[in-house]
């Protein structure tokens, strides 16, 4: 054999498989996944070099589920080691913060009402119309709660915080109801007294004595004396009272 | 390849895994002989397929479709070659799970006195005959590649060959 053909047989027929799944990974190709804890269970989080790109509970079939909604293959990865630390915290804090999230899954509109949700503080929640106001377009209630039924990233994008217009605690995506109650009893903001204000029509709480009124689990409110506090049951009723509205929780 | 350079004009995600399919063992066993080194030439294949993807990701169309791609890669692979790996944190990286260690054709025999051969040349001149003579590249993509002109490519090649004769004369002597 010439120096050239032995030279010809030093290339092999294969490259390693992890060549092409690395390459998928980084490329964005495919997404990596990983588990992690959460009040609700153990979850999956999906990255990709854009940033975190799904959320679902590990007891489900999170890659059918993954393929199908955004198209793309699932490989068992390490989270970018630049914010892939940042997970487990951001999941415990309810928002993103520094967080990359990548929302191309939706569209504009509900990428911007997803960003309103995350604003919303750990142990308080808003109601649909709160954040339709929010996001400049106060008709369109429904089409946030069909956001909020879409957010990919449940949890770390706290749609759990967001609540039906008339106050009641309403469904949840990650899960069901009883999943929202949860998150919601464990971050202090006690569905059950929620429910029970918006049984009896009560949407909004005031101050007797500052004159602001609030959502009913606003900071402001919750450090109230008891006895100023007084039931509001929509902005007019509140108008009619005197009240002006809370400028940390901003009612509309 | 001139088929493949047009269907990643056209929808770059859908034709990537062809290119990735091409090009790997290509890029994977030509780096391996030019470094002596399989984990070493694994990473720096990764690291130019996601480099080749961001660079098409950029690029218009037209730009793609003219040009010539393995010549092209190869440059990029050269490069990240000569600098080091980078910017790696911002991406996931593979859980192996599982995995048989030696999942792909092992070694074909007799390479290790192949690669202590190869280890000899010079850098350029190892370059160059890796290219035409393992990975089989014509000569004007290895000047391409090697961002050096065409003559010089040859003359590397011719030299290198030379001098692999040689110490294979001298091993039999032995």
């Amino acid at each position: 054999m010439t120096i050239e053909q032995q030279l010809a047989e030093l290339l092999g027929d294969r490259a390693p498989d992890r060549i092409s799944e690395a390459t998928a990974l980084g490329t964005g190709l495919a997404d990596g996944y990983d588990f992690y804890e959460s009040p609700v269970g153990d979850i999956v989080v999906t990255f990709n070099p854009r940033g975190v790109s799904s959320v679902t509970l590990a007891s489900e079939d999170y890659e059918d589920y993954f393929r199908s909604r955004f198209g793309r293959p699932l490989l068992r990865a390490d989270a970018p080691g630049a914010w892939g630390r940042l997970i487990p915290e951001r999941i415990e804090a309810g928002s993103p913060g520094r967080l990359p999230v990548d929302l191309r899954s939706v569209t504009e509109f509900q990428e911007e009402v997803l960003m309103q949700a995350a604003s919303i503080p750990k142990g308080e929640v808003r109601p649909y119309g709160w954040l339709a106001v929010k996001v400049g377009n106060p008709k369109a209630a429904r089409a946030v709660g069909s956001t909020m039924a879409r957010n990919p990233i449940p949890l770390i994008i706290p749609c759990h915080r967001v609540v039906r217009s008339d106050g009641h605690i309403g469904a949840y995506s990650l899960g069901g109801p009883e999943q929202k109650w949860q998150l919601l009893t464990v971050e202090g903001a006690r569905p059950d007294d929620l429910e029970d204000l918006a049984a009896r029509h009560v949407r909004y709480l005031g101050n007797t004595s500052t004159g602001i009124f609030c959502h009913p689990t606003c900071r402001a409110i919750r450090r109230s004396k008891v006895e100023n506090v007084e039931e509001v049951r929509d902005t007019r009723q509140a108008q009619e009272l005197g009240y002006r509205p809370c400028s940390l929780c901003q009612p509309v | 390849m001139d088929e493949l350079a047009r269907d990643l004009s056209r929808d770059l995600d859908a034709a990537f895994p062809r290119l990735v399919e091409h090009m790997s063992p290509r890029l994977y066993w030509g780096l391996r002989r030019m470094t002596g080194d399989g984990s070493h030439a694994e990473d720096l294949t990764q690291e130019a397929l996601i480099r080749v993807y961001r660079a098409l990701r950029d690029y218009p169309a037209d730009r793609i479709e003219a040009l010539r791609l393995e010549g092209w890669v190869w440059t990029i692979a050269l490069n990240i070659g000569r600098n080091h790996l980078r910017d790696r944190t911002r991406r996931p990286t593979l859980v192996e799970e599982t995995r048989d260690p030696v999942d792909f054709d092992p070694e074909p025999a007799d390479t290790a006195a192949w690669q202590e051969r190869l280890a000899s040349l010079s850098r350029p001149q190892r370059t160059a005959v890796v290219l035409r003579h393992v990975v089989g590249l014509g000569i004007p993509e290895i000047a391409e590649a090697t961002g050096r002109p065409e003559g010089t490519c040859k003359a590397d090649i011719h030299r290198g060959l030379a001098k692999l004769k040689t110490i294979m004369e001298a091993e039999d002597d032995h």
